[in-house]
């Protein structure tokens, strides 16, 4: 089971209840649990978008939508049945926040998914877990049981004459998946390749019905937008980006987990303090901030608020949440390396610039990496990556080339040192710390 | 009754199985799930498997073996009774994943995709599986275990060895 952790300067409000046993239903009632959902049963749907869009929520899967308006582009009127898709395929490497939320709170997934529904007016929510968390889907799938057996799932929910199912399933081990129309074709039983968009989802999704797709997070964080008002959620935020976030801290530091902060909270104090500082008291060399695919941030760049415009505005992203820390010992080459060989393994293959290019990139780094690259091949590995960018169908190519273009960057003279025959001059610093062992 | 006649599934999954179909607006919706669940009470996704899919479905072979080659965690020749999956991704990789890597390849004597000559242990590394802040983190089969030392990991081997396996959570 993984560790909890917790720091003072956390603001617990998706996490409020993990730890608890809330994944019983009748600890879930206790705390608070489905009254959001009978007060947005009440209020109605034109109640529940005004609320969402004035809590300032935007999607935690990576892109940072705002969730009100995302469902407020859902046509009221529809001839097919509409849906909701929660995203929980989690696979972006340095994320792992979603798998705290269906282990401890696997109601508040469900609570989310039918507020969502009743806000566009869809009957049916799926909720999509990677084929990995195959324990977290048993947790889910009792959690739909208990919810049915208790008449809150189903016919006339609530007895308010509105159905409402939920349908919980695993892919089968696919990072693409995780993109959201890929998610689509793979809940339609096919391979994981996106669709061209437009259409957007909102209007022609799963089925070729109207559906809104979210993150796990973010559906776990709408019944408490609800039952704490969006204006105080909006308020323990930062301008434009409300309320808080589960932020995964990994790598070199002292004390990894996850930890809710509030959106706008210094990326600093999350390494130095939330995080207990580098590991070993060593130096800080690198952050990857946003999980795998966000340019890296060096040192002196982290004193930046942890909100998808502060973070933009300094050159990289918000991303997943997912803070990856590493330490002076770190060979950059190969953390490049190691991050490309994740993109390269899992492109769709569908268009050329990422299918080639991740494979070129690879080999190119790979070559760099062993010492048998001359100079020119640096200014290669750029231009491959700059090619890549803004010329894929789906953006899994841009998630591989822009990290790649931040290691060349910033990087520059650590992928020299390694030119000429020379190799990686870290293999040898850390031969000679294992032999001192 | 399942549906189908002569099913290689055990009555329980043939019973599952009728159900999933039904649960979705379309029968394909199912694939995916029942190409996972056949894997784990067959081993991997055999022939016969494919055949018996496709037609609960109603789609042909070839649709299902498409879809079978997209995903990482089916397959289609036998894995170890234990299929240890090592995740050498980068949070991982920071806190000595490969260590660990090594430390499986060295004791099981076997490579990544490779499976012991009693047919006890298989090997695998992987991509990161969502476990990145208690790293390095590894599944055996679908159970996780992670801050993982190589002394942790020598202990879990034998855990298993010895049959004396983790009911998940
Ligand atoms: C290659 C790729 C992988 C993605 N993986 C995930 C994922 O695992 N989980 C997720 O919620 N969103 C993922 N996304 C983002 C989704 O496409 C989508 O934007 C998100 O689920 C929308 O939810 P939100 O508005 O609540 O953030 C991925 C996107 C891309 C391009
Ligand atoms: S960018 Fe990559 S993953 Fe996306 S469609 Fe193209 S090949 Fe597939
Ligand atoms: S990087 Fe290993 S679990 Fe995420």
């Amino acid at each position: 089971m993984p560790r909890l952790v917790s720091h003072p300067d956390e603001v617990k409000i998706i996490s409020r209840r993990f730890g608890q046993g809330a994944a019983e239903i009748e600890k879930y009632l206790e705390l608070d649990g489905y009254k959001a959902v009978r007060t947005s049963i009440e209020k109605g749907p034109e109640w529940i978008i005004t609320e969402m869009k004035a809590s300032g929520l935007r999607g935690r899967g990576g892109a940072g939508f705002p969730t009100g308006l995302k469902w407020s582009f859902v046509p009221k009127q529809s001839d097919k049945p509409k849906y909701v898709l929660v995203n929980g395929d989690e696979s972006e490497p340095g994320t792992c926040k979603d798998h705290l939320i269906f282990l401890h709170d696997p109601h508040a997934v469900i609570e989310g998914t039918m507020i969502a529904g009743l806000a566009i007016g869809a009957k049916m929510g799926f909720i999509y877990l990677r084929g990995e968390y195959r324990y977290l889907l048993t947790i889910m799938e009792k959690a739909v049981a208990d919810a049915y057996a208790k008449g809150f799932l189903g016919k006339n929910i609530f007895g308010s004459g509105v159905d409402f199912d939920i349908v919980t399933q695993t892919g089968a081990g696919a990072y693409e998946v995780g993109e959201e129309s890929a998610l689509m074709e793979s809940l339609e039983g096919k391979r994981g390749v996106p669709r061209i968009k437009p259409p957007f989802p909102a209007v022609v999704g799963l089925y070729g019905g109207a559906t809104v797709i979210n993150n796990a997070e973010t559906i776990a964080s709408v019944p408490h937008v609800l039952l704490m008002g969006p204006e105080a959620y909006a308020k323990v935020g930062s301008e434009r980006n409300g309320g808080t976030r589960l932020f995964g801290i990994s790598g070199h530091v002292e004390r990894p987990g996850v930890y809710e902060l509030p959106m706008g909270y210094s990326l600093r104090k999350a390494i130095y303090e939330v995080g207990g500082g580098i590991r070993g008291g060593k130096n800080l060399k690198a952050v990857v901030p946003g999980g795998s695919s966000t340019p890296v941030l060096l040192p002196e760049e982290i004193d930046v608020g942890l909100d998808f415009d502060q973070m933009g505005k300094a050159g990289t992203m918000l991303g997943s949440g997912g803070i990856v820390v590493l330490d002076e010992t770190v060979c950059m080459v190969e953390f490049a390396l190691r991050t490309i060989s994740f993109y390269q393994h899992e492109s769709c293959g569908w268009c050329i610039p990422c299918r080639e290019g991740t494979d070129w990139l690879k080999k190119s780094i790979t070559r760099l990496h062993a010492g048998g690259a001359v100079d020119k091949d640096i200014d290669n590995i750029r231009y491959l990556a700059e090619n890549m960018m803004g010329r894929t169908f789906c953006p899994l190519g841009d998630a591989a080339a822009m990290p790649t273009l931040g290691f060349v960057k910033k990087f520059r003279k650590e992928f020299e040192d390694h030119l000429n025959g020379r190799g990686c001059p870290y293999k040898h610093v850390r031969e000679q710390e294992e032999a001192l062992v | 009754m399942s549906q189908i006649a002569n099913s290689i599934f055990s009555p329980e999954l043939a019973a599952r199985f009728d159900k999933l179909v039904t649960l979705y607006p379309l029968r394909r919706s199912a694939l995916i799930p029942m190409l996972l669940y056949a894997q784990d009470e067959i081993g991997y996704i055999s022939d016969a498997v494919v055949a018996e899919v496709a037609e609960r479905i109603g789609i042909r072979e070839n649709d299902v073996r498409s879809v079978l080659s997209y995903y990482s965690m089916l397959r289609t020749k036998p894995a170890g009774k234990y299929n240890i999956q090592v995740c050498t991704n980068i949070s991982c990789m920071l806190r000595d994943g490969y260590g660990i890597l090594e430390h499986c390849k060295n004791r099981l004597g076997i490579g990544h995709r490779e499976v012991t000559p009693d047919g006890m242990f298989s090997l695998e590394e992987v991509e990161c599986i969502g476990a990145c802040c208690w790293a390095p983190a590894i599944q055996v089969n679908y159970d996780f275990y992670d801050e993982l030392t190589p002394e942790k990991m020598d202990q879990i081997l034998d855990d298993y060895k010895a049959g004396r396996t983790k009911e998940t959570v």
